[in-house]
């Protein structure tokens, strides 16, 4: 030991702890807690659940042998690969082309073909199922075009899927694509490198953790979303779709914790050689790089911009069909336009109070989501000391991205609902729609307070403390104006999801908590399919206003703060 | 009054771990009230650790620190009395530059009024009045630091931290905010420590200078006194420029460097020792090869570097010596027609010349 050479009379100091300090750790101590009760404790509830029977008797990996040997249940691992992979594939090649039409070239209108790209963020995935339907399916506008085929099955899942996954890979992949080193370029130029050898020497080695990246999420998305195959899944069965018929229809908790299980494996691998990825990539990034300028090529623009244009033809026209339909009267024999199909309140699936307990729950998740993760996220970055509790605290606070929405959801029932635990009131309640939301999407909200926070100059702490300042009075005055368009952001991606997220929500809401978001899945199950796309829509609508208040908001805050950020 | 014999800083065996890892060892060091200190040394000896557990932000893991009779080892940061400056500043980017600076003072109740008057006094010591309602971003560097500098003071700690407060800024930047930043301290009176791993940084700032190499104190002294007479051969390598010689002593007063003679004072070694001779550039004096003096040495120059007022001249010597270097001025390289390959003697002043025991 090293310490042999200090003489034994010496003792370790201990500095007292300040209030500040008491504060700190305690509070780094109730958020792990927090983050215990939210993730850890209900996923070991669904892991011991997956180990009993029916009446409760330990049977060992008894349930996991019946799953393996029914053929029905086991043909839905091969069915959810091979769509997820289908998915993943088109969707990586089609917005690989539309990211560098974006950034690496001078098409025209490329500010136009990005904000339509993101669109299908704002529509619960839900809304392109029943989109497809009203173009392909039985009455569908353009049935005749598969042939005799049918949407409903795997490629019906597959294109939903595209779909509402596309803006997820296109935004990592344009964050891959702009971080062009021009030197490279330049290099490459000088030696008279062909424009095709360039592009597989240069370029896609550049980007490639960013597709890989895209790809691990993406196939991640897809595999466990369960609301485009519900809908127009047919009778392909998935793994989502059956852990939600063991669960709701069969009241079958054992085998739904069985395939859940199954189904977290697929995305923990994900996740994990996703992190594997972003390691790499940070090195890649901390190198000084010259920004890329594109040169304009006419004709291959003019390419470019055909292909772009398809691309956002199609996502408008999936849009616009659930918009349309929602407004005609009975589709196909009146196609007259009303606003009947708005009608909730005289449906089946919770009326417009399920609207406004989805944004209810959206406002809280914005609101309590963004201060508890802004607070994980500080203590993490900035406390002093205690470094394994601040590692443990981002530990549990990277385990919801691992964590399917379903899986989550699941695990929720089996731990809020047990007889024995004290928390058991929260089931049923608002409360825990939005605990089970926030952790969900706790982790990509944790990263962007981190990325924030890191910004700062970590001796802020330091010079306050010299100045006898207390620790809350300097994150009121410094840390949090200058993170507060990060907060926004954080905020705005919480309110997002709230409003569209199905698949945690949809085994914890009680008739008086019911969702929009659920209210759409509940009417399609019950064939009004033409509420189901009005109810999307709503979602869709306040999205979408949410979303301009919110580029108002920061325009503002950009405007007022420039003074100081400008260098 | 034993008040004023007392040292205002004192840290007896301070050692910092860091896992395994010593980052400074069993280090004790005495600082007088209105002192000013360097801390110098190479990058990663220990420097910023030893600020920092000063300060209290990285508490040392044994030792003790009392500062004003006061023993602090144990207190947090907050309840000592320091000052801090760092090397970004550390400037709340979006407060104003009065409002960084009236960070502490606002804290601690000061009426409004007495704030604003504390703070334009401040300003006009760091030489930057007028600058009130500016944005740190919109200040050159060097304005920066004395944004910072003003924060650090508002509440006249007792004594003032400064870690590589100069290192971001250009050199003229730097020269000139050196000498503001003494003359402060002589304004002031307040105890302070600088941290640098720039010789003449310290050289020209500090009242004495502590040496660190590898996490413990190779010399205290002043400045004169750790550029003239260097404890150990660490020091006389990182501080100025320095010419070393394998050198054995033969008798009282006398060493043999390969072939040559030379008498210096071998009062702190003995007879039959291996030993490492050092002298400075400027110490060694140049003659023309013809003189024949006792103290001499034929070489011959190997190459000449104009150094603006001054040239360095790198001479070859006879087998045993290593390449020597010798400050010369314009008007002695002229008078001795100095150039590559011209034979020239070189004189060892017996009084510049020092001996360390060779331990290697
Ligand atoms: N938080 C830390 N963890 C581990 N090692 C550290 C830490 N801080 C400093 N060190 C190590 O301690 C040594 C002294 O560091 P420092 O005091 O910063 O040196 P300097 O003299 O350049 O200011 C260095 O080798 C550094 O790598
Ligand atoms: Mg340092």
């Amino acid at each position: 030991m090293s310490s042999a050479s200090i003489s034994a009379s010496a003792a370790p100091v201990r500095i007292r702890l300040s209030r500040d300090d008491m504060v700190l750790r305690t509070a780094l101590v109730v958020i792990i807690a927090l983050l215990a009760v939210a993730v850890v404790f209900p996923l070991y509830s669904l892991l011991s659940m997956s180990l009993q029977d029916m009446d409760g008797e330990y049977v060992g990996l008894e349930n996991f042998r019946i799953y393996f040997d029914t053929p029905a249940l086991f043909a839905s691992i091969t069915n959810s690969l091979s769509v997820a992979i289908s998915a993943t594939l088109i969707v990586l090649g089609i917005a690989f082309v539309y990211a560098y039409a974006l950034t690496r070239t001078r098409m025209p209108l490329r500010w136009f073909f990005r904000g339509v790209a993101l669109i299908p963020i704002l529509a619960p995935s839900l809304l392109a199922a029943i989109s497809l339907i009203y173009w392909f399916g039985n009455q569908g506008v353009l049935k005749s075009w598969l042939g005799g085929g049918s949407i409903y099955g795997p490629v019906g899942i597959i294109i939903g899927s595209c779909f509402w996954v596309f803006p997820h890979a296109l935004m990592i992949l344009l964050t891959a694509l702009s971080t062009a080193d021009a030197r490279l370029y330049e290099a490459a130029e000088a030696l008279r490198t062909p424009k095709w050898r360039v592009f597989w020497t240069v370029t896609l080695p550049g980007a490639k953790y960013g597709i890989l990246s895209a790809g691990f999420v993406v196939f991640t998305l897809v595999i466990t979303d369960f609301g485009v195959p519900k809908v127009i899944g047919g009778r392909y069965n998935v793994l989502a779709t059956d852990v939600y018929k063991q669960v709701v229809g069969q009241q079958n908790f054992e085998m739904g914790a069985v395939v859940s299980l199954v189904l977290l494996l697929p995305a923990l691998v994900a996740f994990i050689a996703d992190r594997w990825v972003q390691r790499k990539q940070v090195a890649l990034l901390s190198a000084r790089a010259v920004p890329y300028q594109p040169k304009s090529e006419p004709l291959r623009d003019g390419l470019r911009f055909i292909f772009c244009t398809i691309v956002a033809v199609t996502l408008l026209a999936m849009i616009a069909m659930a918009a349309y339909a929602s407004f005609v009267t009975f589709w196909p024999y009146n196609l007259t336009l009303s606003l009947k199909n708005y009608n909730f309140d005289v449906m089946d699936g919770g009326g417009w109070e399920a609207y406004f307990n989805s944004i209810r729950m959206a406002i809280y998740c914005a609101i309590f989501g963004t201060g508890l993760i802004f607070v994980g996220g500080y203590l993490v970055e900035k406390a002093r000391g205690v470094s394994w509790l601040r590692t443990l605290l981002h530990l549990a606070a990277m385990l919801p991205l691992a964590v399917p929405g379903l899986v989550l959801g699941i695990a929720y029932i089996f731990f809020f609902n047990h007889p024995d635990n004290p928390l058991g009131f929260l089931y049923g309640t608002m409360g825990i729609l939005v605990i089970c939301t926030i952790v969900h999407f706790y982790t990509v909200s944790h990263l962007t307070c981190l990325t924030a926070l890191k910004q700062l100059d970590p001796e802020f702490e330091a010079v306050s403390l010299s100045l006898k300042t207390p620790v809350w009075r300097t994150v009121g005055k410094v840390t949090l104006p200058v993170c507060l368009p990060a907060l926004l952001d954080v905020g705005s991606y919480l309110f997002l999801n709230a409003m569209t997220t199905v698949s945690a929500v949809v085994f914890l809401y009680s008739p008086e908590t019911m969702l929009a978001s659920v209210a759409v899945l509940n009417m399609d199950d019950a064939g009004d399919i033409a509420p189901a796309a009005a109810m999307a829509m709503m979602i869709v609508y306040t999205s979408a206003v949410f979303r301009i208040l919110h580029a108002l908001l920061a325009r503002i805050l950009q405007r007022r703060t420039q003074v100081w950020r400008k260098r | 009054m034993s008040e004023a014999q007392q040292p205002y800083l004192k840290i007896e065996d301070l050692t910092k771990h860091f896992g395994e890892f010593v980052a400074v060892r069993e280090l004790s060091l005495e600082i007088n009230g209105g002192e000013f200190v360097c801390f110098l040394g190479p990058s990663g000896c220990g420097k910023t650790t030893l600020l920092r557990a000063i300060a209290g932000l990285d508490p040392q893991t044994t030792g003790r620190i009392t500062q004003n009779g006061q023993d602090i080892s144990s207190l947090p940061p907050s309840e000592r009395d320091f000052g801090i400056v760092f090397q970004s500043y550390a400037l709340f980017p979006n407060l104003t530059v009065f409002q960084n600076i009236a960070y502490g003072l606002e804290n601690q109740r000061v009426p409004k009024p007495e704030i604003r008057k504390r703070v334009v006094e401040l300003l006009e010591l760091v030489g930057l009045p007028e600058q009130t309602s500016k944005y740190p971003a919109q200040l050159s560097g060097g304005q920066q630091q004395r944004v910072a500098l003003a924060r650090a003071l508002a509440t006249s700690p007792g004594l003032l931290l400064l870690d590589e407060p100069l290192s971001a800024l250009d050199a003229r930047v730097r020269a000139s905010l050196r000498q503001e930043i003494r003359a402060l301290h002589q304004r002031l009176g307040i105890t302070t420590i600088l941290v640098t791993h720039d010789q003449e940084e310290a050289l020209s700032m500090a009242d004495r200078i502590v040496v660190m190499d590898h996490g413990s104190i190779e010399q205290v002294g002043t400045p004169e006194e750790i550029y003239s007479t260097p404890a150990s051969p660490f020091v006389a390598d990182f501080i100025g420029v320095m010419n070393f010689m394998e050198a054995e002593v033969v008798a009282s007063g006398t060493i043999r460097v390969g072939e040559t003679s030379l008498s210096c004072d071998t009062t702190n070694v003995s007879s039959g020792e291996k030993v490492r001779m050092t002298v400075r550039p400027e110490d060694l004096r140049c003659h023309t090869k013809t003189v024949d003096l006792p103290n001499g040495l034929p070489v011959h120059v190997d190459t000449l570097e104009f150094l603006g007022s001054f040239c360095r001249l790198k001479l070859k010597g006879p087998e045993g010596f290593s390449t020597l270097r010798a400050d010369l001025s314009l008007q002695q390289v002229h008078q001795l027609k100095a150039a590559p390959d011209v034979p020239l003697t070189v004189e060892f002043p017996p009084d510049s010349l020092r001996l360390f025991p060779d331990i290697q």
